[in-house]
Order: C-alpha cells, then sequence, then structure tokens
C-alpha cells in the first residue's frame, strides 16, 4: 500500500496569521506573507516562518532572544485548538478527492495515495496540491512513498506546492543519507549520535536484534521506520456528520411569528440529531435569508447557551433573533430559509443533571434570555473575580452562558495590591478628582514616592463641593506596566476617608488624581 | 403558616403574650393577602430583629455596602439573585461578604430599559438589587410591587423608591485602621437606621471587619425619638 503525505509547515504560523488577519489568511494568491512570524507559549517559541528562521529564530528559543535576532518579528500566541481548527478545511478538501483521510497532526495528514484514478501518483500529488492552494493554503508539500515515515521525509523534501516520489521498494535507499536528526526525539538522537551514527543508514545496518537488547522495544520500532519496513497504515477517520439543519419556506414568510411556528420541527430534528450522537449544542449560529435570487443573509446571529438549547429554546432565540432587529429590516423582507448551524457542541454526559440538580436554573436561564433579547447579548454579565493589584484588575464581568477564559489566578500573591476589605463600588472609569493641601496647593507625588504636602480637602465630583480629609494613608507607589503605557512616570495610590465617613481608594499619577473605587 | 407563629420567639416580650400572639396572627392575615403567601428571606444576622425581608417586599438603602449585606444572605443560602443598574458592582466586596457569584446575574447598563430588564429578573430571581433613575413614580413603583408579589421576590433599591417597606440608611460611618498618612484601612463601624413607614426610625451600629464579615455591636436597636 502506498502512504501519500500533506505536510503544510508551519501550520501554527499559518493558522495564526489567519486568524490575526481576520480569517483572509497570510497566504493570499499573492504567496505567503513576507514578514517573519513566530508563535510563542508563554516564553518560548513554538513556531516560526521562512522568513523568522533566516534571522536565526529557531524553536525552543526564548522571546526575548527572538526579538533581539529579529526586532520586527511578529509575535502571535499559541494556540493549539485554533491550529486543529483551522486545519479542519484543509482535511475536508482531501476528503473530498479521497476519503478515509488520517489526520496526524495540525499541518500534516495522511491518505492512501491514489495508484491509477488521477493517472498515476505524481498526477494525484498534482490534484492535491492544486485543491489545497485553492482552499488558501499556500505551502503545501507532499511525499508519497511505501510507509508513513518514509513518505513524511520525502513531503519534507519537496519544494512549495511541489512532491516528492518514493519508488516501490525505495524507502531504504532514500532514508540512508538522512541525518538521525530527523526522528522527533532529542533522547534517542543524542543517544544515536555520541554512539557515532550520524544517518539512518547507519543505524539501519545495526542488526535489527541487537537493536531490541540495546535500546529496548522503542529503539526497535524507530529501527524498523529507518529501515523503512514499518508497516503503520494511516488509520482514516470518519468525516464529520453534517448536522447544520435547515428549512425553506414556500412562499416565503415575512410575519414572525409564522416563521417560529415553522420552525419548530426543524430545531427538533436538530436537536434530535445531535441527541442521537450523545451530544448537545451550547453555542448555535441562527441565520435567515430572503427569498430573493442572491439569497441575502437577513440576520445572523451565535447564541450561547449556558447549559444546552432545547428545541423550545432555539425556536425562542429565533423569534428574539428576528424580532429585535434594531433597524426593522424584517418589515417587508419575507424570511426564506432559516439555518440552524451548531457551533459548540458538546458530549452530553458532560452536561447532565447531577443526581442533586446543578448547573444553572432554567428557569434563571429564561429570564436572562428575555433580558438579553431586549439589550443585545452582551449587557447580562456573570461576575468573576481573578488575579491582579488594583481592585478594577481583580474583577471581570463575563458575558451570561461564556465560560471565562485567561482568567488570573486570584489566590497566587499580588504584590502591590490593596489589601481586604474590598471595595464595595469600583468605577469602571476612574473619576478625575483634586486633591489639595492646606495652602490649597495640589498635592502630588515626588519621584522618590514622597507627597508634596499632607492632602487636607478633595473634590471627587460625587458631591458638590469639596470635602475636608479626615485621615488617609498613602502614598502607595506602582510601577506597573511601564513598557506599555506612554509616559506613566511613577503612579501611587491612597485611601482617603472623607468627613462623612465615606472612605474612598484614589491613585495619583503625574500630579492628576482619580478616584478608583469607594468603601461603602 | 405554622412556621411564622414561632418565628421570633425571643422577640417575645414576657408576660404579654396574648398581643404578641394576636401580631403574629395580624401579620399571617396581612401575609395571605393577594392569595400569595409573603414568605420570609434570608435576612443578614446583623439586622436580626430590625429587619425581616418577606417577598413581595420593596427595600431601600443608600449605600452599595448595605445592598452587598441584604443581597449576601439569600445567595448564600442557595438563592440566585440580580443587580440591575449597577456600573460600579464591587466583585470582590460581594464575595467577601458572602455573595456566591455563580449564582449572581448582572445587567450593568439597562438604559431606559431597566425597568422592563427589572420584571423579567424579578421572574426568576428570589432578590434584585436595583439602581433605579432619580425620577421613579408611584405608579412605575406598584407595577413592580405587583410582580413581586406574584412571582415572591424581593426588591432592594439603592435609590429612592416610593412606597418601600423599609428604608436602611447609613447615618454616620468611621474607620479606623487609618491615620494621617500612614496604616490602611481595617474595620469600619456605622450607625444604620431603619425606618418603616411613618414610624420613628430605629437605629443600630454595626461593625464590618474583613476577617469576620458584618456583625453587629449593639445588642438591641435603639429607637430615635421623634424630636431627634
Amino acid at each position: 500500500m502506498r502512504v501519500l503525505v500533506v505536510w503544510c509547515p508551519d501550520w501554527s504560523v499559518v493558522a495564526a496569521l489567519a486568524e490575526s488577519d481576520g480569517g483572509d489568511g497570510g497566504d493570499g494568491p499573492g504567496g505567503p506573507a513576507r514578514v517573519p512570524v513566530a508563535v510563542l507559549t508563554r516564553s518560548a517559541v513554538v513556531a516560526c516562518n521562512e522568513e523568522a528562521r533566516q534571522y536565526g529564530v529557531r524553536r525552543g528559543m526564548r522571546r526575548r532572544d527572538a526579538q533581539a535576532r529579529c526586532p520586527e518579528l511578529v509575535l502571535l500566541p499559541d494556540n493549539p485548538d485554533r491550529d486543529a481548527r483551522a486545519f479542519e478545511p484543509v482535511l475536508a478538501a482531501v476528503e473530498a478527492l479521497r476519503p478515509g483521510v488520517a489526520p496526524l497532526r495540525p499541518g500534516l495528514l495522511a491518505i492512501r495515495a491514489p495508484a491509477r484514478f488521477y493517472g498515476g501518483e505524481e498526477h494525484a500529488a498534482a490534484v492535491v496540491a492544486e485543491c489545497l492552494v485553492g482552499v488558501g493554503v499556500w505551502d503545501v508539500r507532499i511525499g508519497i512513498a511505501d510507509d508513513l515515515f518514509t513518505a513524511e521525509q520525502a513531503a519534507r523534501q519537496a519544494g512549495v506546492q511541489g512532491w516528492r516520489v518514493v519508488p516501490e521498494g525505495g524507502s531504504a535507499a532514500f532514508l540512508r543519507d538522512l541525518p538521525v536528526s530527523v526522528v522527533d526525539d532529542a533522547d534517542l538522537v543524542g543517544l544515536l549520535q555520541r554512539l557515532g551514527l550520524g544517518t539512518l543508514g547507519a543505524f539501519a545496518a545495526l542488526p535489527a536484534g541487537d537493536v531490541l537488547t540495546r535500546f529496548g522495544a522503542y529503539g526497535a520500532k524507530v529501527h524498523r521506520l529507518a529501515r523503512g519496513v514499518d508497516p503503520v497504515e494511516p488509520a482514516g477517520r470518519t468525516p464529520p456528520p453534517d448536522l447544520v439543519a435547515e428549512i425553506g419556506f414556500e412562499p416565503a414568510l415575512a410575519s414572525v411569528e409564522a416563521v417560529c411556528f415553522s420552525v419548530r420541527r426543524t430545531a427538533e430534528r436538530l436537536v434530535a440529531n445531535l441527541g442521537d450522537r450523545g451530544l448537545v449544542g451550547t453555542a448555535v449560529r441562527i441565520e435567515a435569508e430572503a427569498d430573493d435570487t442572491d439569497r441575502t443573509l437577513l440576520s445572523e446571529r451565535t447564541w450561547v447557551h449556558s447549559r444546552w438549547f432545547t428545541a423550545a429554546d432555539l425556536v425562542d432565540r429565533v423569534h428574539w433573533q428576528l424580532q429585535a432587529q434594531p433597524d426593522g429590516r424584517l418589515v417587508g423582507a419575507p424570511v426564506g430559509v432559516v439555518r440552524f448551524v451548531p457551533e459548540t457542541v458538546e458530549q452530553a454526559a458532560a452536561h447532565a443533571d447531577g443526581l442533586w440538580g446543578g448547573g444553572t436554573d432554567e428557569r434563571v436561564d429564561r429570564g436572562v434570555a428575555r433580558v438579553q433579547a431586549m439589550l443585545g447579548y452582551e449587557a447580562v454579565k456573570t461576575p468573576v473575580r481573578q488575579g491582579g493589584r488594583t481592585p478594577a484588575d481583580r474583577q471581570l464581568l463575563v458575558p451570561w452562558g461564556e465560560r471565562p477564559t485567561g482568567l488570573r489566578p486570584p489566590d497566587q500573591p499580588w504584590p502591590g495590591q490593596i489589601p481586604p476589605p474590598a471595595p464595595s463600588r469600583v468605577f469602571a472609569e476612574p473619576w478625575a478628582t483634586a486633591v489639595v493641601d492646606q495652602n490649597g496647593r495640589p498635592v502630588a507625588v515626588t519621584a522618590r514616592g514622597a507627597v508634596t504636602g499632607e492632602p487636607s480637602r478633595f473634590h471627587t465630583g460625587a458631591s458638590p463641593g469639596w470635602q475636608p480629609v479626615l485621615s488617609w494613608a498613602g502614598p502607595w507607589p506602582v510601577d506597573e506596566q511601564w513598557w506599555a503605557s506612554e509616559g506613566a512616570g511613577l503612579r501611587a495610590r491612597f485611601q482617603i476617608v472623607g468627613v462623612d465617613g465615606r472612605a474612598w481608594l484614589m491613585r495619583c499619577a503625574g500630579g492628576q488624581w482619580w478616584t478608583e473605587a469607594a468603601y461603602e | 403558616m405554622a412556621a411564622t407563629l414561632t418565628l421570633t420567639p425571643s422577640r417575645r416580650p414576657p408576660g404579654a403574650g396574648r398581643e404578641h400572639t394576636l401580631r403574629q396572627l395580624q401579620d399571617r392575615i396581612r401575609g395571605m393577602q393577594d392569595g400569595v403567601p409573603r414568605l420570609p428571606v434570608a435576612t443578614h444576622p446583623a439586622f436580626d430583629g430590625l429587619l425581616d425581608l418577606r417577598t413581595g417586599g420593596a427595600y431601600e438603602v443608600d449605600s452599595a455596602g448595605l445592598a452587598l449585606a441584604l443581597l449576601a444572605q439569600p445567595s448564600r443560602e442557595g438563592a440566585w439573585v440580580a443587580v440591575v443598574g449597577v456600573r460600579d458592582f464591587g466583585v470582590e466586596a460581594a464575595a467577601e461578604l458572602g455573595v456566591d457569584l455563580s449564582r449572581t446575574v448582572l445587567v450593568p447598563d439597562p438604559g431606559e430599559h431597566w425597568l422592563e430588564a427589572t420584571a423579567a429578573l424579578v421572574d426568576v430571581v428570589t432578590m434584585v438589587v436595583l439602581r433605579p433613575p432619580p425620577d421613579v413614580t408611584a405608579k412605575t413603583a406598584s407595577r413592580i410591587a405587583a410582580r413581586l408579589r406574584k412571582r415572591s421576590s424581593v426588591l432592594v433599591s439603592w435609590g429612592r423608591w416610593p412606597g418601600s417597606e423599609a428604608r436602611l440608611s447609613v447615618e454616620s460611618s468611621a474607620w479606623t485602621g487609618l491615620d494621617r498618612g500612614h496604616g490602611r484601612l481595617a474595620r469600619r463601624r456605622m450607625v444604620v437606621a431603619v425606618a418603616r413607614g411613618s414610624a420613628p426610625p430605629q437605629q443600630v451600629e454595626l461593625e464590618l471587619d474583613p476577617a469576620f464579615g458584618l456583625s453587629r455591636v449593639s445588642p438591641e436597636p435603639v429607637a430615635i425619638s421623634e424630636v431627634g
């Protein structure tokens, strides 16, 4: 059996670029982006493109070192989910040519090489390359060989949109001159190199029995790979089911009630289809199209549910979506098609009710959904605590139904944070404030962190006029994010209690005072 | 309704058993008006004997701290709560007082739809804290009141609310731990006045400590004379 491997080099970079360009992709018809790009985890380079490599940027390099070699390096965050998601269209495109695609990892896939259908293996490779460039993947390399490992190595030797075919039975000869470092295992490669085995051919020449006793089962497996006799076949995947449900209206319906009445069956079918597979939908996109020739999209919106969608929930969402069109476009534009696209499906088991209940209350969900329909999806929030130094940093308002991501851990020490009690009011936008000393001069904080005068009166804007200071504490200088904000200088925080007994948390930066929070 | 009868044995003045029972029976009748019983809602122990929140009632507070204190107890006991119109909700302070954030719905900026949003949430949660606009009319308030009674919910209005059952206000407050230029805010003592209708307001002294939460300092509420 022959294997065809498609390799898209630096896939993380391609996927990250495509996302940062808003889906257009850095690889347009004009070829790959010409800027050096690196994808990073917290501080280390995970992947970089050819342009970055020319500057000497390598995998595993620290962010600072990479930027030192190439100051104009574009840095993008690492996200394995995004890589896999972006690879899905590639899998689907290849699947359309030949079923049984085996995704090996994002950027690498294998199929059984179609020997005769396209008139030969090279023709097949050309068809695959053309098809992938058609879906917007510029850098595609294809290798064809007897086994998976050899085919992958052959793909790595091919040029952009090119292919390399290793003839039948020629795997061993092809692999002989490759360096052992092509094996993706630093420990084993290091050991082989120290033993003086520089090429796969030298390793393959060792007797198999000796390799087994010296390197164990794993070493024997790599030995088989190096000899090109590994019989691993790519395991094909089952194409994901098409769960999109839609209904067309003939003639088109102009009234929201009529549309909602008619979509009920479709919504039930979608939920049942998901249920048959043990899935539930937690995010569904609802699209409504007009009945004209170019099928104008009347309305499109993604709804998230904090539990999962039942058929009645979906009908409600259709109702709200069509009714809550702010510019009233629905008036006079009958709906021809309504389509449900499940965007996030999850295992039903993960969402089953606990024995004693749990999760959010269904009633609450319905009430919240009504408010969302009235005010918009973003208007209803769930408060979450997170780590940070200022009270505003220590909280986050997440839209209802969404799961918070990227929270700073609140339990870790945050040096410089304001100790409890926490302020009961935290202003999203700090109020401009004036604080003066006994002589009426504005109080400021010097570069050494000392106050120029004792605060005596302040004016927050909450109450008219000036209020005398009863007691105060500070300054607590903070020197955070000095690299980001322009002209930041030293910032200092104060707690100030007015004579009315109310306490305020204020910030002084460069002579300007701000009220950040209130203790009421 | 047997629970109502045995509600507060500690409040029973000695030697006044008959009047006491009568008052509780009257309470029970009042509670059953509209066909929907007015059930007690968990109230912070610091307000014990001073304020018993009941479903269907609207209560007025004048500061965020009091609103959070009233919010904390039902939330801690498993009820869903909502906060409408509060743009500067102190999430951490709420959590410190015992509000369960995972059962809190926040509508920070309802704009002109504040009434509809409040009504929708009154339907589904036990307590709604609302920061109303300054010009709430009695008619608007009565619409919400009917909804509150029907749905067995409680409204805590942070700001003027016509027809509120009780009004809580911070009369004076003092912070300790802070001096002129050193220390930090540590504990707060405040005198809270509770006014019900035209009766003279009662005062109580509370202490807010970050470690122990809100607690009562003065053992018994003190009624303020009409003159004072």
